[in-house]
């Protein structure tokens, strides 16, 4: 197989028939890909037009409203990260970060009726490397998830940091 | 050991050694003669507001406990056991009667006395445990202004008023704009680290010449993103913000001014004309707290207290807090090149909760650790200490607007404009009289009386 073919591989993606455990799984291990291959806008376009991303800055926050996040995107201003992340003058990304991430542990935590949303909870690991360094992160990732017509997107993702009140480098690819 | 004369051959007019900020012996001694002797930001009375409250603080790298002892009154002692030298202390807060030992259970009252201690006999003549200063050791002097609680590890000095001066109207504009009177840390904490000189930081927040260059990719993207896209007023707050970012430095030089103070104080005005942004202009969020304000405190005196326009103030050298949207940074140097900053919101006490809200929402782009703001902020902190460790210039440039700096009328001196790095200049000079203090001054304060309870040196 080519690079090619293997970058082809990727972009295509997951039905949207039904959230099963398989089906979930598959989107995340989509998302991820997306992440750590630096495809932020396709990242983007898997979020509803209402959608947030929330990474609380302590564990068991309630709210991103009373509490400070580590990130806290309302659509727009995830827009605006992504648009961003985009820009050559992003110095905080020159050099830009490589990162490679596992996603495990994936369970359905409450499911609608006829299985077109639901929350998927799931454990990741990942490593960035930038600039002779490599940091290791960890946590938990919430995702509320809905079927569509256009394929699988998300409604709100919470990712829960095991580390969320450490003292950290700035924080600037997204989880 | 660098003599007071090599010290002061590091600060020229307009410029600095880059020793300053790479000398590992120099940060030790700014440790010892600068944050040992200021007055230093410790915490907020509203975070030991009962008796038996206490928080976890420290002074440049020294772990400390503030507390509100039993009697109600303010307690600052080091976290190290007498007995062995254990943190007594392990969480960043609490409430408790006593300090407990883990290693043999020695307890202190939270002024660091001893409390009680099992076997305590057999012990040398020179440890008595009924003499207060066998116990945890006290910090010299503590001192609120307002709320605001400092520490010094000097036992003599300046009062923390008359260290403040004139920076203590920077603490009322922040204080009086609470329709209640008060504030009260709420809405948890950023702790950031970058592997650059601690100095850097205050050196930047008052920097009218960075947003365009640093933060241009998110001024771009922010001035790029469309206004119709969903958002929940968070998103809002941190787009407007980015955008103020941009201003151009025709509007800096013609609108914005900055002002310093003795003993390195300095603040920089208001650059935001965004009615969500500026508490005196129209706004539904505003409005409603302006309709509250002047039920307490009358038309007359709110519209005096929103009117101030005052943007970062910067204490030297530990702390820089913002009274528009209520937020506060604590700078605790950790080594030559590696600094890690906390930062804290205020609730204004009496304001409708959507303001705290919108402060919330305002720490996320400005403070947050996932910023897309302070991010680049903290790239540059750390892109010095790389530059800094080439071969490049011996000196630092700190030079700009210093032929057409001003006197202030209160005291202090202001740049023509906001784009004067006068108040880098400013830190210098208090550095100086730290770090190589005039022989003749030193002599005269030498002379002066003592306060009484000030222990004496020989």
């Amino acid at each position: 197989m080519s690079p090619t073919t293997i970058h082809a591989a990727a972009a295509a993606k997951p039905s949207a028939a039904q959230l099963d455990a398989g089906a979930c799984e598959a989107f995340l291990v989509h998302e991820a890909r997306l992440l750590d291959d630096g495809r932020f806008e396709e990242w983007l376009a898997l979020f509803t037009t209402d959608a947030w991303y929330w990474v609380p800055a302590q564990p068991h926050q309630a709210n991103p409203r009373d509490t400070v996040s580590l990130i806290y995107d309302d659509r727009r201003l995830l827009e605006t990260r992504v648009r961003r992340l985009a820009s050559p003058r992003i110095y905080s990304q020159e050099p830009r970060s490589r990162t490679t991430r596992i996603i495990a542990n994936v369970t359905i935590e409450e499911q609608s009726d006829d299985a077109r949303a639901c929350v998927v909870r799931s454990k990741f690991q990942l490593l960035e490397y930038r600039r002779d360094t490599q940091t290791a992160f960890g946590g938990t990732a919430f995702h509320r998830l809905i079927a569509t017509d256009a394929g699988i997107r998300i409604a709100w993702k919470r990712v829960d940091l095991v580390n969320c009140d450490a003292v950290l480098d700035g924080l600037v690819v997204p989880f | 050991m660098p003599t007071p004369d090599d010290i002061r051959s590091l600060v020229e007019p307009g410029r600095v050694h880059r020793s300053l900020y790479t000398d590992p012996d120099i940060f030790e001694l700014e440790l010892e003669r600068v944050f040992g002797n200021a007055w230093i930001y410790v915490g907020h009375e509203s975070q030991i507001e009962r008796p038996g409250d206490f928080i976890s603080t420290r002074i440049g790298k020294k772990p400390l406990l503030l507390a509100r002892d039993l009697d109600g009154n303010i307690t600052l002692v080091h976290n190290q056991c007498a007995h062995r030298g254990v943190m007594v202390i392990a969480s960043d807060c609490g409430h408790t009667d006593e300090y407990r030992c883990c290693y043999h259970g020695w307890t202190y009252e939270l002024d660091g006395r001893i409390k009680a201690a099992p076997l305590l006999h057999g012990y040398p003549p020179h440890f008595d445990p009924t003499n207060s200063a066998s116990g945890m050791k006290r910090v010299p002097r503590v001192a609120s202004y307002r709320g605001f609680v400092f520490g010094s590890l000097a036992a003599d000095g300046p009062s923390l008023e008359d260290f403040l001066g004139y920076m203590t109207t920077s603490f009322d504009d922040m204080i009086d704009r609470a329709p209640d009177g008060a504030l009260e840390v709420a809405g948890g904490t950023f702790k950031h680290r970058y592997r650059g000189n601690c100095k850097l930081y205050l050196q930047n927040l008052c920097d009218a010449a960075h947003p365009l260059f640093v933060h241009e990719s998110s001024i771009v993207a922010a001035k790029q993103q469309t206004d119709d896209t969903y958002s929940d007023g968070s998103g809002e707050i941190a787009i407007r913000q980015m955008r103020q970012n941009g201003a151009p430095y025709s509007f800096w030089e013609a609108n914005v001014g900055i002002w310093c103070y003795p003993n390195g104080h300095s603040f920089l005005g208001d650059y935001h004309d965004d009615s969500k942004l500026v508490a005196a202009l129209n706004d539904p969020v505003f409005r409603d707290y302006m309709n509250v304000m002047e039920a307490k405190k009358g038309k007359e005196q709110t519209r005096k207290i929103v009117e101030v326009r005052r943007w970062n103030t910067n204490i030297y050298p530990n702390v820089s807090f913002m009274s528009q949207f209520q937020q506060l940074r604590v700078v605790h140097p950790v080594a030559v090149d590696e600094t890690v900053v906390h930062t804290y919101n205020f609730r204004l006490r009496g304001a409708p909760e959507q303001m705290f809200r919108n402060a919330v929402a305002f720490a996320n782009i400005v403070n947050g650790t996932g910023s897309l703001v302070l991010t680049d902020d903290l790239e540059v902190y750390n892109r010095i200490a790389f530059g800094l460790a080439s071969a490049g210039p011996e000196w630092l440039e700190i030079g700009r607007g210093f032929t057409s700096d001003q006197p202030d009328q209160h005291g202090g001196r202001r740049g023509k404009n906001s784009t004067s790095e006068v108040y880098i200049r400013n830190m210098f000079d208090a550095w100086l009289s730290y770090m190589a203090p005039d022989p003749v001054r030193q002599s005269e304060a030498r002379a002066r009386p003592r306060v009484a309870g000030g222990s004496a040196r020989p």
